[in-house]
């Protein structure tokens, strides 16, 4: 789903103004990443895509790009897909950051997850994780979709593979399931 | 081979949807008995699920991006900011005092590219060498992060005398251009759409041509067609664009080299690096799990991963170096530019009496930037001329990407037989039955004409609105490709759990996942009782990934292995039931009398092993009836691969935009293993000819060098939203020549593509593209809506 509305930190300027200036060096910060809070000690040029990686071990969200171009590194915030790379971990905040680690309920996978292997959606892998992030989120707001909502939800998504036509399948058929 | 070694088998022949019969061939005694077809298999041509899916979809997939080690620094390369440039000298003093940094390393020789014959490239009176394109790697520095790493790479102090350069292809081939190089030329063909020819004529920066590939008497052909047509063709320079960048971490001890590296060749790159550093293979191990996409670009070693060795070496620390998205595009390779010259000869009932191809092309630095054999093989034709060229740019190397050559080669032959069959008032399936021998391809038309409705194509433009429909087809050839240096062990243990083991790599194709279906479907067992262990030369040497040779070339040992084991458990067990070795057959999770009169559960039999495991290594045998083409441990099978797609368009004529919107494709590739796994190959395959096709190019800026969209922003690639609805259809062509009968899939599928959306654009419009990308400038230029742009190539 296209959210165009501006994230809170960039809408809320003053704010931001306000804060007080930190940095270069490292500073303590808080992350609350699959409901546990993690105590970090980086630098505020971090983004949450090195936060998650590097300092976290959750390398499940991958890389491609580095500026936004391929959503490899697609997480929630606050249940929403966000582009990892493009965000400053020290920007998070309180808000709940959602990692591909975090979709499965222990050993039984979302319903997308399953989805993607049932259809063999999955090629080379690396754009999975974050494929899988903006589906589930997708399926999580609208169950009934249609190939439209697909392709927009994933329009930001490179996958070089080609597993396009097979994520479309994997969510059509996830989509039925929820509806049933 | 004696007869006491060999036995005679009948194997299963023949189109699944055309007809079957059975062929006596002689098999090596080792090998396991023939397969029926996919029909009567358990496991076999079922559409399992990938093994490492659940790992994949989880984000638990480790990746070489992902890999951490103990100690590890983190390395970046210093690279050209010119096209052209004589190194004068290179200051790394302070780089060496930045805090942090481990071990720097200037790069002096490098490879995969053409190298001068006399050494010219570090001349001497300077302290480096000749720098020939932007991005063309200098030096290389570890340090405890990445940061210090980068700050220390921009501390490092390089004199360079700027040289004139030339990064237009056409530019490039005046006799007053730059040169790229000075002195006579060598070097393998990197981009391998032609082969490096000994002793080739070189001008300028014109390297050829080079005629090899020629036949029969082209002016005598042309003297006896009754039609000919005569067109020149453009394509574009592609980046492979994998996803996850190329890297490696690379680990020097005293014991020892281990490299875990985003590799399509485990087994090449521990040959590679153990002949650049003086190791022997025993003491270098290469490892991958999960491999990020390839597509040709990750088969060497090439500058990036010897630098990190280097640094590792002097570090005395395991390097991670892995590049980013900016350097993927400039410095990973590529696919090659051509320019083709095409003519085609043909008699009034459309037999073809002559086709000369004249082409030039440029692989930036490196050479091969020709056209593969597709127009040299796919139609029958007597007289067939072929001049190739590389041109010489300061760009970074090409290297051999899904299909190399033939998709370009394909892009301009296919167009070229629609214009002949329009000449001739033949529907273009019509030409392609008379001169096209293949019975597969026979079918593949057949089939895809109906699934497709082809009978709904109309004269040329003939909408009269805006939007302008159009179908199109083309033919795609590939060759058979098997590498018999490809090696496999089974082994099974006394609880009854079973192993599979090569170095081969899954690089996003599924080969683990066929590896249990092979060795399941001959023990009797579910594939996910096996434990399928690759992408590690600590295990036999395997295939690469790339020339669409891997299944080819693993799965007959596999299975051979398989066999083999089991025939070795079974005389053990044989006893015990009171059976006869040779009566006995592992099915259903048992070993079993051929009547099920008696039987023992696989791991009641494993259970009697005298040791903790047995175990077969085997590697790949000859095809049964013998190969088209051997050379060293490369062979081509005596059946090329096929394919035909069939693609619909709708051309918007006021934006110049082409939608794809259906594509149909009908391939082969022998036995086919797991329809799924190949179905989503096929997919890809499609999604780059139509990105290909529509949207990517590499753009040079001919005033400095740089690429302009060296990002996946502004270098475009088909995404969710282009992606059309596709069918795709496997042909079953079982042909008796291995323990499987299977073959590749990946490149056929990706070189029909184009020239069947070129045709359908030229169906919408009754105007044709011969250039790619066909843009929506392309679009408007050709219907004459804009001026032809002159653009940079
Ligand atoms: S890595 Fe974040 S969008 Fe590409
Ligand atoms: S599966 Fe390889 S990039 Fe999507």
């Amino acid at each position: 789903m296209l959210d165009t509305t501006l994230p809170d930190f960039l809408a809320s300027d003053a704010q931001a103004a306000e804060r007080d200036a930190v940095g270069p060096g490292p500073v303590p910060l808080t992350l609350d990443v699959n409901n546990v809070s993690h105590s970090l000690f980086i630098e505020p040029k971090t983004t949450l895509a090195e936060a998650l990686r590097d300092s976290l071990d959750l390398t499940g969200t991958k890389v491609g790009c580095d500026r936004g171009a391929c959503s490899a590194c697609t997480v929630w915030l606050d249940g929403k897909p966000i582009a990892a790379c493009m965000m400053l971990a020290i920007d998070v905040g309180s808000r709940k950051i959602t990692t591909i680690e975090g979709l499965a309920h222990g050993d039984e996978l979302h319903p997308v997850q399953s989805a993607f292997i049932a259809h063999d959606a999955v090629q080379c892998g690396f754009c999975t994780p974050g494929l899988v992030m903006s589906c589930a989120a997708l399926l999580e707001s609208n169950p009934t979709l249609t190939i439209d909502d697909i392709k927009a939800a994933t329009s930001g998504h490179l996958c070089r593979c080609g597993t396009h036509p097979h994520v479309h399948d994997a969510m059509l058929d996830a989509s039925r399931i929820r509806k049933t | 081979m004696t007869s006491a070694d060999t036995r005679s088998q009948k194997y299963p022949v023949g189109i699944d949807s055309v007809s079957m019969a059975e062929i006596e061939r002689r098999v090596p005694a080792g090998e396991a008995p023939p397969l029926p077809p996919n029909a009567q298999l358990a496991v076999i041509g079922k559409s399992i699920p990938r093994i490492n899916g659940r790992a994949k979809v989880t984000g638990a997939a480790p990746f070489t991006v992902d890999v951490k080690l103990p100690g590890m620094l983190y390395a970046r390369l210093l690279r050209s900011p010119l096209p052209h440039a004589r190194v004068m000298s290179i200051d790394i003093g302070a780089a060496e005092r930045h805090p942090g940094v481990r071990a720097i390393h200037v790069i002096n020789d490098v490879v995969g590219r053409a190298v001068e014959t006399t050494g010219q490239n570090t001349p001497a009176g300077t302290s480096g060498r000749r720098v020939l394109y932007v991005g063309d790697p200098i030096a290389a520095v570890a340090a405890v992060t990445p940061e210090a790493a980068q700050a220390a790479v921009d501390l490092i102090k390089v004199d360079y005398q700027p040289l004139a350069f030339v990064v237009d292809l056409e530019d490039a081939r005046k006799p007053d251009a730059p040169r790229v190089f000075t002195h006579p030329v060598h070097g393998e063909s990197f981009a391998g759409g032609n082969p490096a020819g000994a002793a080739l004529p070189q001008q300028g920066n014109v390297l050829g041509p080079n005629k090899s590939g020629s036949r029969g008497d082209a002016a005598a052909g042309f003297a006896d067609a009754d039609v000919v047509v005569e067109h020149e063709f453009r394509t574009q320079v592609q980046t492979h664009c994998c996803l996850e960048p190329h890297g490696l971490v690379a680990d020097w001890r005293k014991d020892g080299l281990t490299v875990h590296m985003s590799t399509q060749f485990t087994a090449g790159i521990r040959a590679e690096l153990a002949a650049a550093f003086g190791l022997p293979l025993s003491r270098v191990r290469v490892i991958v799990d999960a491999m990020g996409g390839g597509f040709g670009s990750k088969s060497s070693a090439g500058n990036y991963a010897r630098a990190a060795v280097t640094l590792s070496r002097q570090a005395n620390a395991p390097v991670r170096l892995v590049l980013d998205r900016h350097e993927e595009q400039i410095d990973s390779g590529n696919r090659p530019a051509t320019v083709q010259r095409l003519r085609v000869g043909a008699r009034r009932n459309g037999t073809l009496t002559a086709i000369a191809i004249d082409t030039y092309g440029t692989s930036g630095v490196g050479l091969g930037a020709g056209i593969g054999n597709f127009a040299q093989a796919i139609y029958d034709c007597a007289n067939f001329e072929l001049l190739q060229s590389d041109v010489f740019i300061n760009a970074g190397p090409g290297c051999a990407m899904r299909a190399p050559g033939n998709v370009p080669g394909a892009f301009a032959l296919e167009q070229t037989i629609d214009e002949l069959a329009e000449k001739l008032g033949m529907d273009p399936l019509t030409l392609r039955e008379r001169i096209d021998l293949s019975a597969v391809r026979r079918e593949e038309r057949r089939i895809g004409a109906a699934r497709f409705g082809w009978n709904r194509r109309r004269a040329p433009g003939s909408d009269s609105g805006p939007i302008k429909r159009g179908l199109g087809m083309a033919q795609s050839l590939w060759g058979a490709n098997v590498r018999t240096n490809s090696a496999c062990e089974v082994r099974i243990f006394r609880d009854g759990s079973v192993e599979v083991l090569s170095s081969v790599q899954d690089i996003g194709t599924g080969i683990g996942t066929v590896l249990a279906q092979v060795v399941a479907e001959e023990l009797g067992l579910r594939p996910e009782d096996i434990t399928v262990r690759i992408g590690d030369t600590e295990y036999p040497a395997g295939p690469p990934s790339y020339g669409s040779l891997t299944t080819a070339s693993i799965t007959p040992p596999a299975r051979n292995a398989a066999y083999q084991v089991l025939r070795k458990l079974i005389e053990i067990v044989a006893p015990s039931i009171a059976a006869a070795a040779g009566n006995l057959v592992a099915r259903a999770g048992r070993i079993s009398t051929a009547d099920n009169s008696r039987s023992i559960g696989f791991r009641e039999a494993a259970a009697q092993l005298p040791t903790d495991q047995i175990g077969v290594v085997a590697s790949r045998s000859d095809d049964y009836a013998g190969f088209a083409r051997k050379m060293g441990d490369m062979a081509s099978a005596q059946n090329a691969l096929g394919g035909v797609q069939f693609a619909e368009v709708a051309v918007d004529t006021e934006t110049g935009i082409v939608r794809v919107e259906r594509v149909v494709a009908v391939q082969d590739c022998g036995r086919p293993m797991n329809p799924l796994q190949i179905e989503s190959q096929v997919q890809g395959g499609i999604l780059q000819g139509i990105s290909y096709a529509l949207f990517e190019e590499r753009i040079l800026d001919r005033h400095t060098g740089h690429m302009l969209n060296a990002n996946l922003e502004q270098y475009k690639i088909l995404r969710s939203r282009e992606t059309p609805a596709i069918e795709v259809h496997l042909l079953e062509n079982y042909q008796g020549m291995s323990a499987t009968d299977a073959y590749g899939i990946a490149e056929p599928s990706n070189i029909a593509t184009a020239p069947a959306i070129a045709n359908a654009v030229y169906n919408a419009i009754g105007v044709r593209l011969r250039q790619l990308p066909m843009s929506p400038a392309a679009v408007l230029a050709a219907l004459g809506r804009i001026p032809q742009r002159s653009g940079p190539t």
